[in-house]
Order: structure tokens, then sequence, then C-alpha cells
């Protein structure tokens, strides 16, 4: 059952277009990955999807009804949670806080669900009380990821989570990112580190310049000649 | 010796008082929006008026939480008319939206009144002599500072300690994830004009207790002082605020003490262009180490 279609999407930016009319589909419970160069318009599809820039033209429908045009707090309590680029935490709270602004929306008790992103990051834990502007980049990503993960969301939007983490964490990432999804969340992953992506995603979208070009499940990227070329590093030559 | 500058000192911890109220709002603004809102003094001016038409026909009682709901609300309605259109648009604009703001605040207010003070109910129990040592001086020098105090530590309190505090600092720092966590930023941001102007109001009660008349211009000044003493603590910083204007007012009457009262107002602008030039963080202000 898709969870999330979006269908002849347009975004631009001050007259530029930036998404030309792209369509793809999430089905509950896929790990989706969104794959191009810089620029290519991955965040912003990301963004649109959260509400936090406005389309031109076509719809977003979430879990049966057309989000597209919501604001971003509707679209958060629908539940769909996001780590943005970049990570943003807020560096002025502390790391329990970071997680308790998470579930914003939430009037329940978070005890469990806190303790739940603890278990996964023990390395929070431990720096409960700390400002989380003193965490380190790998820390950061995981923060924001447990924030995400505060609001219980059904559809988690990744943007670019291995970006500018040491190997070693970024396998952490991806470790965590395979452990969501077997607890049942529908991933939607944006990543420039094309080889670790696809091998963890059931399907997965090529971007390029505001289109997608390609499409496939994870495993057929990964074989394809021209996603080896440009995106894999690998040359026809070595194969 | 002691008995001649106590009660300057009084005056000074009490107008400090003051300002530090209206200060609040000037640093709250700013910790969200990057804003100087301009128009603040205006609203402190606004409450003036409040009172003395409100106290013409209702017993003192109603009028007291009446001037702060009135308050409260003109500093709601000002950031929805005049800043929240804007909340795109550069900041330069914002400022000058501000600038506009408090013009036509100050020209409704001589339309209204045709421009002649009105004189400023006194309030009971604030405006009543007290012995302090050898020093003879209204209740509302003793009042201020602690009022002062224990509403500062109350509007920590709710910012460190509140959901909506913690959003409030949230949104002070990333407009864009804030919402991505579904807070809406524009209840914060209204929510630091209510607090700013309800301290505002309650200032503006114990400042024209002293000084008992009300024109459409009287709150520039203490207005401007107030954004003098929240430079001076670190715009953005509430207790630099509030320590900044205690500091302030205690100075310019120390130097009136000293028989320099021409020069009180030019000591604190003084002291602004010493802060700009030596330490435009402030006293507590927060370091912007610009990543690019």
């Amino acid at each position: 059952m898709s969870l999330l279609y979006i269908k002849d999407l347009k975004v631009s930016y001050g007259g530029i277009e930036a998404i030309k009319g792209i369509s793809l589909n999430v089905e509950k419970g896929e790990i989706v990955t969104l794959i191009g160069a810089n620029g290519a318009g991955k965040s912003t599809t990301l963004r649109a999807i959260s509400g936090l820039v406005p389309l031109k033209e076509g719809t977003i429908t979430y879990d049966g009804q057309v989000i597209s045009g919501q604001t971003p707090q509707k679209i958060v309590s629908e539940g769909i949670g996001m780590v943005p680029e970049g990570r943003r935490v807020f560096p002025n709270l502390t790391v329990l806080e970071n997680l308790k602004i998470g579930a914003y929306l939430r009037k329940d008790d978070l005890t469990p669900d806190i303790e739940h992103v603890y278990q996964l990051f023990p390395r929070l834990k431990e720096r409960s009380w700390q400002m989380a502007g003193t965490l380190s980049g790998g820390e950061q990503q995981m923060l924001a990821v447990g924030r995400a993960m505060m609001m219980r969301p059904k559809l988690l939007m990744m943007d670019e989570p291995s970006l500018g983490l040491a190997p070693l964490v970024i396998r952490d990432i991806f470790r965590i990112i395979e452990t969501l999804h077997e607890e049942g969340i529908t991933i939607l992953l944006v990543e420039q580190n094309a080889n670790a992506a696809l091998r963890i995603a059931d399907s997965a979208y090529v971007l390029e310049t505001g289109s997608i070009t390609m499409h496939g499940t994870g495993h057929e990227l990964l074989e394809n000649p021209k996603v080896k070329e440009a995106y894999l590093g690998k040359s026809r030559k070595d194969d | 010796m002691f008995d001649r500058i106590l009660p300057y000192i009084l005056a000074g911890i009490s107008v400090g008082g003051q300002y530090a109220l209206i200060a609040v709002g000037y640093t709250m603004v700013y910790g969200i929006l990057r804003l100087i809102n301009f128009a603040h003094g205006d609203i402190f001016t606004a409450a003036g008026f409040f009172m003395v038409y409100l106290t013409a026909s209702l017993p003192m009682a109603v009028s007291i939480p009446l001037v702060i709901v009135l308050t409260v609300a003109l500093g709601f309605l000002l950031e929805r008319a005049a800043y929240k259109p804007l909340r795109t648009a550069p900041r330069m604009s914002v400022m000058i939206s501000a600038i506009g703001a408090s013009y036509l605040l100050q020209n409704l207010m001589w339309y209204i009144t045709g421009g002649l003070a009105k004189q400023y109910p006194v309030l009971p129990w604030l405006g009543d002599n007290v012995q302090i040592f050898s020093a003879s001086t209204k209740v509302v020098t003793i009042v201020t500072p602690i009022l002062t105090i224990l509403l500062v530590i109350a509007l920590v309190m709710l910012i460190r300690y509140t959901k909506i505090g913690m959003a409030m600092r949230a949104v002070s720092h990333d407009f864009e994830t804030s919402q991505l966590m579904g807070i809406r930023i524009n209840s914060v941001i209204s929510m630091t004009f209510v607090i700013g102007s309800g301290l505002a109001a309650v200032g503006s009660m114990l400042y024209f207790t002293n000084y008992s008349t009300v024109t459409p211009t009287v709150g520039a000044m203490p207005g401007l002082k107030a954004f003098v003493a929240a430079v001076f603590g670190g715009i953005g910083s509430i207790p630099g605020a509030v320590i900044g204007a205690f500091i302030i007012g205690i100075c310019e009457n120390l130097i009136k003490a000293a028989g320099y009262t021409a020069f009180s107002d030019a000591f604190t602008f003084a002291l602004l262009i010493v802060v700009l030039l030596f330490k435009p963080t402030g006293l507590f202000g927060e370091k912007t180490a610009e990543k690019v």
C-alpha cells in the first residue's frame, strides 16, 4: 500500500524551477532512497513534502489524503518526521530538551520514547544534560534521528544523514536506519552516499537537475552501469 | 556623605527597575526575531494613556488589570500588523516597519489626546511616602526593584522550564527546524510580544508614579535608555538587560548626585557608543561565530 505518493511535483525558487515535475511512490514499510548530485533537487523534494516550501504544481498524497498546501505543523502531526540536512539540532537546548521538543505536539507520557532513544543511542543518555551544541557531529546526527523518532513518525525523511561524518559513524547511521526500518517505520532517504543508500533501499530514484532519470530497486540501480559511472565512482572498465 | 547620596541610589535602583521592565521587551523580541522593536517605547506610553483614560471612569482595581490587558493586546496587534506580514522579508524592511509603527502609534496618541499632557492618576499605596534611613521616598521606589526581580525570575523560569519556554528558545535559534517539530512559530513570536508588552505596562505604572504626566512622546526617553540597557547587557539576554538597566539607572542618578544633572542622559548614550565600540556583544551577549 502506498504511504506517500508524489505526482507531477514542481517547485521553483525565484523563477528557477528546482523540481521539474517528478512523481515518486513510497510503499508502506519500505526504504526508498533518492540519490543524485548536489543541486539535483533532493533536499527541495523533502522540503516540499514537509511543507517548508510551496509547490508550484502537483499533489502530494500521504496515507490516502492530500497533504500538499498544508502547514508544516499539520504535516508533522500526520506522522511525517524529518531529519533535516546538516542535523540542525538546537545547540542551545540540552540533549534531553532536543528529544522533548521532537515530541512537541504530543501530550502523552514521553518516558518510554526517551528510554527507547537512549537504548538505541547510549551516547545520548550519557550526555543527556549537555547542550546539544557541544556534541560531536556523529552524536548530533544521532540526536537529530532520535528527535525525529520522538513524534513516532510513520514516515521518516532523512536528508543526507551521512554528510560530513567519519566512515565508522556513517556505518552506525546506516545500521540505525535499518533498525528503524525493522521497527516498521517507512523511510525516505536522501543521500549522496549512493553506494550505502542503494544497498539498504527497497526502491530507489535518481534525481538529476530536477527530474527523475532512473528508477528501480536498490539492487537494480547498484548494478546499473550508468549509476555506477555517475554515482558509485566506478568506471565501466572496472567490471 | 551617605545621607546625601542615599536618595540618589534609591532613585537609581527604582528607575533602573523601570528600565529593566522595558528592556526585557526589547531583548526578548530581539532574541527571537533579531529585530529592534522601535515601537516598544510607544507601547509603554500607550499603557500610560490607557491608565489615564480608564481611571477617568473606572475604579482603580479594575483599571490596573485592564491596562495590562489592553497593552498586551496592543503589543499583539502591533506584531500581527507590522511584523508578521514581513516574516520572510529582509531584516531592513522589518526594521523600517518598526520605525513606521513607532511613529504611527505616536501620532495616533497625538491625535487622540490633542497633544496635551495628561495627569497620571495617583496609584494607591505606591505614591505614599516612606522613610528609609535618612531618606524620604515613595513606596514605589522600594516596590520597583522587588517587583522587577520577581517578574524577571518568573520569566526566566518560564523560559527555562516550560514547554512554551523551550519552544521560545528553539524558535530563537532556528525557525525552520522549529516548524518541523510542529511548533507554530507565529504563536511563539506573539507570546514574546505579549510578555514584553505586559512587562512594559507594569513598568509604566511604576514609572508614572514618579513622573505624573503623560505625553505622546514621553516613552521615547525611557524606551531609548531601556534599549541601551539591553544592548549594554548583551541584546538577547534577559539577565543582561536587567543588570544593564540597573547599572544605567544607578549611574544616571549618581551623576545627578555629583551635580551634573545635565549630563545624566548624555552618559547613557556615551555608554552605548563605548559598548558598541569595545564590546558589541555586551556583558552577556551570545558570541556569534558564524560558520561559513
